[in-house]
């Protein structure tokens, strides 16, 4: 078998033994707070009786997919230069209005708009990562520290911004504050038509959302960027060995802020699927904790992209069974305790995989050529 | 036991046919050593000669194969440090171990803290320090912050710390790697009043003149094994050397000079001070602040090293690891600025970044492969690219060309015979002797005009070693120059057309490997010959 298939077969066969035990675990806090685990893994598969309630669900998830994905991307790129940038979190709500107040300014044809948009949320972002990038490189602070102070910064200026400077008109009736609403050349048309080519019934609501193109292309990109390129060899030598790659000329300090202010610029788009293709404006009820999620969708996913989507894909799952539970009478709140566990005992069952996968292909190495056991002096 | 010897006179330590193997090499091998008690100890003998590990066994931090330790004439086996501690034994490590930002107090006391009802007892504690430090001699004032004293103070926190848990027998691993001339002699004092209080020192050093200074008793050990036991009145620094080095040294296989007129790297008036680079002042010519730094008497670790490499040249540095090496190799790599400049085929590289001096055909095989040559969990074809990633065959353009570095890679292991499944193996599952010429393959690519070459043989088999060597020589006849950096003198003698000696950050004597002999090579490397009394350095010899 080759060492590679060995290695995706191993990861995912950790993966499985991981979800059988959260889900084991799971049960037992089901029945701790007095509901029935057989209801609350029912309820979780039951995408509902009609066709357009499971279009509905299969909506749902995806939607909720796709800004995990991207901020499982924005994380992943730190991770795989040894850089924890918990600050995914204030810098796509900081780009996120800023983008939805810019994007409310003017009018120009759709694809133009919709990139003005989308540029402006990935400078924002990425122009937020740089401050922790900077404090690094010059003054050696924790990345850690600086981007979860970041963190608070981002988010009460948000709030601020949407109640002060950035607010727009409310209409009669609305309870929250939110930025002027986006022209309609800023809505990014749904995918619903993807149902009707089946003969499905369009799910309610802002439907499909498109974004997911852009999420799937910003992920080819992102793998492309990282496994092919100069850059990718880089960001790979540098979280793999930095003191070789200093040697081999890579500049660290370059890196550092390259990594981070690319990791800022994806976290920007994150509010995007969102803005774009629902609200279509930021308001005191945009989704929070998306940053955060992240991190546990990246470490799920390995930092790699197609591990990222699997992930995404399994969270939006787990997270479109809030309602369904709430019926069958369990405590939703089920759904974080499973991805908790999913994403502890992942992250140990890859640790142990990757393990095994290096310690055959050394033994593998070591029968291939007979002898040569390795000679170190421990002197 | 001497039947006449008064049973208070036990040996403080016995050490009889110590023997310690790792897989494929012998680092012990029947080490016997007494240490009678009440006197400082030296152990002396070359790096990779074996201290540490004999060492590390002593302190319970490794097991010995075979043999036994006597403590105080009771056979002791130690699994951990604690147990050695336990035995009254304590170990001063080369490289401090304190917390800086606690004061001198909180470090002697930290892990064996005195506690009234689950409190700190300060007073207590600063109590029994005072007691210590007076009754040996080492003032520190214990409320002070470690950050604050200098590196003399520290050491004498260091030994205050073992003495504060009971030590009697003190391992002191080359004290004076770290300190400058008063700092020694300052230690050397402590080092007596220790041994006037009835403790028993035993000091790990290679340099002979203050072993010699110090020392009631030296023991020498040469490749893993103990060859002698002298008596420091009765030896000269000289004799001591030799013991050290070995009275046979190879004789260098005799061989055309390949060494052309054209100048491939000239290094001149390389500085580099120990506690960090400053700029030079405006205005102020390098040779003048350098001067300075001396009259100042601040550390240098490299002190206004020049010498020229031609193309066809191996110029071999001889010294004993940690006077100037890393710096000196990591100057030239541009990895750590230094004074002085650094010309490459006649143009200054001295401002150029790392990238570009290899870009400009500088390649360099690490002194530790694992830390600074490899990415071992990654295929074998990447570490091919790794330094080469701004060049052909590697990169085209923004993308690293896969298909062909992995033909290049499979080049190298053609060329270089490394024992691989095949170019998508990862690298750690090759032995260290298939790393390492992967590397000098890789460092060989691409055309280089200078080649440093740090220790290219450590820690590979002997097939690997002869391979790497042939190599070396080949690119040396197609003109390759090659600075190379040794410890082990087989390599430097059968290598090297022209032979540096490094000591304290200089370059003390430049001799010619056809026609050395083992007591001066020893002498120069071990500071027991000055460098004011021989030829001096950059001299043609």
């Amino acid at each position: 078998m080759p060492a590679g298939l060995y290695r995706a077969l191993l990861t995912v066969a950790g993966a499985a033994i991981a979800i059988v035990l959260a889900v084991v675990i799971s049960s037992v806090a089901i029945s701790v707070a007095g509901a029935s685990p057989e209801a609350a893994f029912a309820a979780l598969f039951n995408f509902g009786e009609t066709e357009r309630a499971v279009v509905n669900g299969v909506t749902t998830m995806i939607n909720r997919s796709v800004p995990l994905f991207i901020a499982g991307l924005a994380v992943a790129v730190g991770f795989r230069m040894n850089l924890f940038n918990i600050g995914v979190e204030g810098q796509y709500r900081i780009a996120a209005i800023c983008a939805a107040f810019v994007g409310a300014q003017f009018s120009l044809p759709a694809p133009i708009q919709i990139l003005v948009i989308i540029v402006v949320a990935a400078a924002v972002g990425g122009l937020y990562a740089l401050i922790p990038a900077v404090m690094k490189v010059t003054r050696g602070v924790n990345e850690v520290i600086a981007t979860i102070m970041l963190n608070y910064i981002a988010i009460n200026l948000a709030a601020f911004l949407v109640r002060g400077p950035f607010t727009g008109e409310r209409a009669k009736g609305q309870l929250t504050t939110s930025t002027p609403t986006l022209p309609e050349s800023a809505w990014f048309p749904n995918l619903n038509g993807l149902f009707e080519m089946f003969g499905l019934p369009a799910p309610r609501g802002g439907g499909l959302w498109g974004f997911l193109v852009v999420a799937i292309l910003l992920g080819v990109a992102v793998w492309v960027l990282l496994e092919r390129t100069k850059f990718g060899f880089e960001v790979k030598a540098s979280g793999l060995n930095p003191m070789a790659a200093l040697a081999s000329g890579v500049k660290p300090k370059k890196m550092v802020i390259a990594a981070m202010v690319l990791s800022g610029a994806i976290a920007g788009l994150i509010g995007l699927p969102e803005i774009l293709g629902d609200k279509h404006n930021f308001g005191s009820n945009f989704t929070p904790g998306l940053g955060f999620l992240g991190i546990a969708v990246a470490l799920l996913g390995r930092n790699r992209p197609v591990g990222i989507a699997v992930a995404a894909l399994l969270f939006g799952f787990l997270d479109r069974a809030q309602g369904p539970l709430q019926f069958a009478n369990v405590p939703p709140s089920v759904i974080a305790i499973m991805q908790g566990a999913i994403v502890l005992l992942v992250v140990v069952a890859n640790e142990i995989t990757s393990r095994m996968a290096l310690r055959r292909e050394e033994r593998r190495a070591a029968r291939q050529l007979g002898r040569d056991t390795p000679v170190e002096v421990a002197a | 036991m001497n039947a006449d010897a008064p049973a208070t006179a036990r040996p403080a330590v016995e050490l009889e046919g110590i023997t310690k193997r790792f897989p494929g090499v012998v680092a012990n091998h029947d080490i016997r050593i007494t240490v009678e008690p009440g006197t400082v100890h030296a152990i002396v003998g070359e790096n990779g000669a074996g201290k540490s590990t004999l060492m590390k066994i002593l302190y319970g931090m490794q097991k010995p194969d075979e043999g036994t330790i006597r403590i105080n004439g009771t056979e002791v086996s130690f699994r951990t440090p604690s147990d050695a501690i336990a035995a009254g034994i304590g170990m001063v490590h080369q490289h401090f171990m304190l917390a800086d930002n606690f004061t001198v107090l909180e470090n002697v006391v930290l892990g064996a803290e005195p506690t009234t009802v689950g409190v700190l007892d300060t007073a207590r504690a600063r109590a029994r320090i005072r007691e210590l430090s007076s009754t040996h001699g080492l003032q520190v004032d214990p409320d002070r912050l470690v950050e604050d004293l200098g590196v003399g103070d520290r050491q004498r926190v260091e030994i205050l710390k073992v003495l504060y848990r009971g030590a009697r027998i003190l391992i002191l691993d080359e004290p004076t790697a770290v300190l400058v001339p008063q700092e020694v002699d300052e230690l050397f004092q402590n080092l007596r009043e220790l041994k006037a209080g009835g403790l028993t020192v035993i000091f790990i050093s290679h340099k002979l003149d203050e072993v010699l200074s110090i020392a009631d008793a030296i023991t020498v050990i040469r490749r893993g094994t103990t060859v002698a036991s002298v008596d420091p009145r009765e030896v000269t620094a000289r004799q001591l050397a030799e013991l050290m080095v070995g009275s046979e040294l190879p004789t260098p296989e005799t061989r055309e000079s390949t060494v052309t007129d054209t100048v491939a790297l000239s290094v001149s008036g390389l500085t580099m001070e120990a506690d960090g680079f400053r700029p030079l002042p405006k205005g102020t010519p390098v040779a003048e602040y350098t001067a300075g730094l001396r009259a100042e008497g601040r550390r240098l670790l490299l002190d206004d090293v020049s010498f020229d490499i031609h193309r066809g040249e191996i110029l071999g540095i001889a010294g004993v690891e940690g006077n100037g090496q890393s710096e000196l190799i990591e100057a030239i790599m541009g990895m750590r600025p230094a004074h002085g400049t650094v010309e490459l085929a006649g143009a200054d590289i001295s401002s150029w970044s790392t990238l570009k001096r290899r870009e400009a055909g500088i390649g360099y095989i690490p002194e530790d492969r694992h830390r600074q040559g490899l990415l071992l969990e990654a295929s074998l074809w990447e570490n091919r690219v790794l330094g080469h990633q701004t060049r052909k065959p590697s990169r085209s353009g923004v993308w690293i060309d896969r298909r062909a570095a992995k033909a290049d890679t499979q080049r190298i292991i053609d060329e270089y015979d490394v024992r691989t499944p095949g170019v998508d193996t990862l690298a750690l599952a090759l032995s260290g002797g298939n790393q390492q010429k992967l590397i000098v393959g890789r460092e060989m690519s691409g055309e280089p005009v200078f080649l440093i070459a740090a220790h290219p043989t450590r820690g590979v088999d002997v097939g690997a070693q002869a391979a790497i060597w042939d190599h070396l020589r080949a690119a040396r006849a197609a003109g390759l120059a090659v600075l190379l950096i040794s410890a082990d003198l087989d390599e430097l003698i059968g290598l090297s057309d022209t032979l540096h000696v490094i000591y304290r950050g200089r370059l003390v004597a430049r001799l010619d490997p056809s026609d050395v002999t083992p007591e001066r090579l020893g002498g120069y490397m071990t500071g027991a010959i000055s460098g004011s009394t021989a030829e001096p350095a950059g001299e043609e010899a």
